[in-house]
């Protein structure tokens, strides 16, 4: 079981809030993830569910059991750090077998998990290696199997794939779902990247100095983020968000735009632009564009579009996928 | 060209080390072969070439003993390092893993001490030492000796612990390690190579000291600063015998620097490059 109710919690340092009271409610099971731009609190709310930080206002609670007073090690949690956080003087086996050891488990069962997690995460032919002689992968895979042979109720994930390299991340994203997949167990998953946060999540926190903006599935997100900053956030490349005239067309004081549903021609349109950069990628095409009073707008169009700098091109916003603001920032 | 100019960069930077070096080396090394000459070659002038006689050593053991002012360096230098460890420690630790607003002031407080001429202190330190019967007492140096190396021994053991990352502790804490189940798996084996470095300087400050030991001792609790200084002005300049007790009371620490040094310039350089 790992259900986590977090009621009225909040954190201050002295006289700076971080995270102002919040709610919430993760059910077991859930692949969570908090998200949101560097120092929005999201690190900090999990480390008050891990227990390395105190609550200053607030109540915990883990499976209906009152945590918040709990030493870490009590809350039954495993948490894997930015940085690995592997022991340097033990080997891969000791450093996946300490927090058996420390649980007083018997040597024979420790072994056996210790392989068994090992063989999971194929960490087999390195079990005698110490962390220093390990590539980023590895080492964040030892840092996983620490977390995994604890079976504990959830496990907390620090921005754990932001010290590896590109390609490097989206295959340990993917290896972290697969466990998600196979071992049920919550898991809570701190990233500033919304990629991740897109592809791995069940349910996404996004957080913003220190409060939830908006709670809710990847594709709820997406489709119907409920203010400003979650629709500037989520998505890859960024909404178009567009105030003016433009926006009061469609009764709104902001109107947001994602890249792909923007309809591009080069006869005729809504907005007319002029074509700034192109990113060719293959498959798409990011044109970045200057729209006259609509401003510059990106636009995500097919790989093949042969477009180039300073050509005019027509756009216009799928109907039916403008998002509309109210002078709040909150969606109408 | 480019590894032309290289090559000559190199060579010019190994003999300006090599001179350096030699400078720095090259009174002790004065002193060890004026120890093997007799006492008129001597004084006869400089020359590198000693006839290898061992009679000033012969003469210095007859005078005095000594390996009873070995014992004492011993005792004194291993002593003190161990008590200022026992003190420095947990001090270090607190400092480096819950530093409060003040922790910096404290730090440089500490080593300001340091910076004060010791001679202004001698009187009333001596005078305790009288009331307390702690002059010439192996025990009253050590913890002398202790207090003296003090700020440097907490400050290298934070520079030390200040390089162990947080995370690490936080990942034993959650992996179910209680406080000493930290410190004894994690933290110590960590720490290791920083206190052993730590250890080694120290036991060459407390060897080499030579202001306080030669003041509030006499006979019983003298080291070997002592026992160099008994040779020197009281019978005038027999330098070969003076050279004879130096070397005798620096091999000791020669021998141990030489086979730690790795450790030695590991504990020295440590934090220098980031």
């Amino acid at each position: 079981m790992g259900n986590i109710t977090l009621n009225k919690v909040s954190k201050s340092f002295g006289t700076t809030t971080i995270i102002p009271e919040l709610d919430l409610e993760i059910e077991d099971g859930e692949f969570v993830v908090f998200v949101g731009p560097s120092g929005c609190g999201k690190s900090t709310l999990l480390r008050l569910i891990a227990g390395l930080e105190d609550t200053s206002a607030g109540k915990i609670s883990i499976d209906g059991r009152d945590v918040t007073g709990e030493a870490p090690a009590k809350r039954r949690l495993a948490m894997v750090f930015q940085s690995y956080a592997l022991y340097p003087h033990m080997t891969v086996y000791k450093n996946i077998a300490f927090p058996l050891k420390m649980a007083g488990e018997d040597a024979a069962v420790i072994d056996k998990k210790v392989k068994d997690a090992a063989r999971v995460l194929n960490l087999t032919n390195y079990l005698e290696r110490r962390p220093g002689q390990l590539s980023g992968g590895q080492r964040q895979r030892v840092a996983i199997g620490r977390a995994i042979v604890r079976q504990p109720s959830a496990f907390l994930f620090d921005e754990p794939l932001s010290n590896l390299d590109a390609a490097l991340r989206g295959t340990m994203r993917l290896e972290i779902s697969e466990l998600h997949h196979q071992l049920k167990t919550t898991m809570i998953y701190v990233t500033h990247d919304q990629v991740e946060a897109m592809t791995m999540a069940d349910k996404i926190v996004v957080l913003n100095a220190g409060n939830i903006e908006q709670v809710g599935s990847p594709m709820e997100l997406y489709k119907t983020p409920k203010n400003l900053f979650v629709a500037g956030f989520i998505g890859s490349p960024r909404m178009n968000l567009i105030n003016g005239a433009a926006a009061a067309r469609h009764g709104a004081t902001t109107i947001g735009v994602r890249p792909e549903h923007l309809g591009i021609s080069t006869t005729a349109g809504e907005w007319k632009a002029t074509v700034g950069v192109a990113e060719h990628l293959g498959s798409d095409t990011f044109l970045h564009v200057q729209a006259g009073d609509v401003g510059t707008l990106t636009v995500r169009a097919d790989g093949e579009l042969g477009v180039r700098h300073g050509e005019t091109v027509y756009l216009t916003p799928s109907p039916n996928k403008i998002h509309r603001f109210g002078a709040d920032g909150r969606a109408m | 060209m480019a590894r032309a100019v290289s090559t000559r960069r190199k060579i010019g930077f190994t003999v300006a080390a090599w001179v350096v070096a030699l400078l720095i080396f090259f009174p002790i090394l004065y002193t060890i072969i004026t120890s093997f000459k007799s006492e008129t070659e001597a004084i006869a002038g400089f020359s590198l070439v000693p006839s290898g006689t061992l009679e000033s050593y012969a003469e210095v053991q007859a005078q005095s003993n000594y390996f009873k002012f070995f014992l004492n360096s011993v005792i004194i230098a291993v002593g003190s390092t161990i008590l200022a460890l026992v003190v420095a420690v947990p001090a270090a630790w607190s400092m480096a893993f819950s530093p409060t607003k003040r922790t910096k002031d404290i730090l440089m407080w500490m080593l300001s001490t340091k910076m004060m001429p010791a001679v202004a202190v001698l009187v009333p330190i001596y005078l305790i030492f009288r009331d307390t019967y702690l002059l010439d007492t192996r025990i009253g140096l050590t913890v002398m000796l202790m207090l003296i190396n003090l700020p440097i021994v907490v400050w290298m053991l934070y520079t030390y612990f200040r390089e162990i990352p947080g995370e690490i502790l936080e990942a034993a804490r959650m992996d179910g390690a209680t406080l000493w189940g930290e410190i004894v798996y994690v933290l110590t084996p960590m720490a290791v190579p920083g206190i052993a470095s730590t250890m080694l300087l120290n036991i060459i400050l407390a060897w080499n000291e030579a202001f306080w030991t030669i003041r509030l001792t006499t006979t019983n609790a003298a080291p070997l600063t002592a026992f160099i200084a008994s040779f020197s002005s009281p019978q005038g300049l027999f330098w070969a015998k003076l050279s004879a007790a130096s070397t005798l009371a620096i091999a000791p620490i020669l021998i141990m620097g030489w086979f730690s040094q790795r450790q030695l310039v590991r504990g020295l350089t440590f934090g220098a490059v980031k």
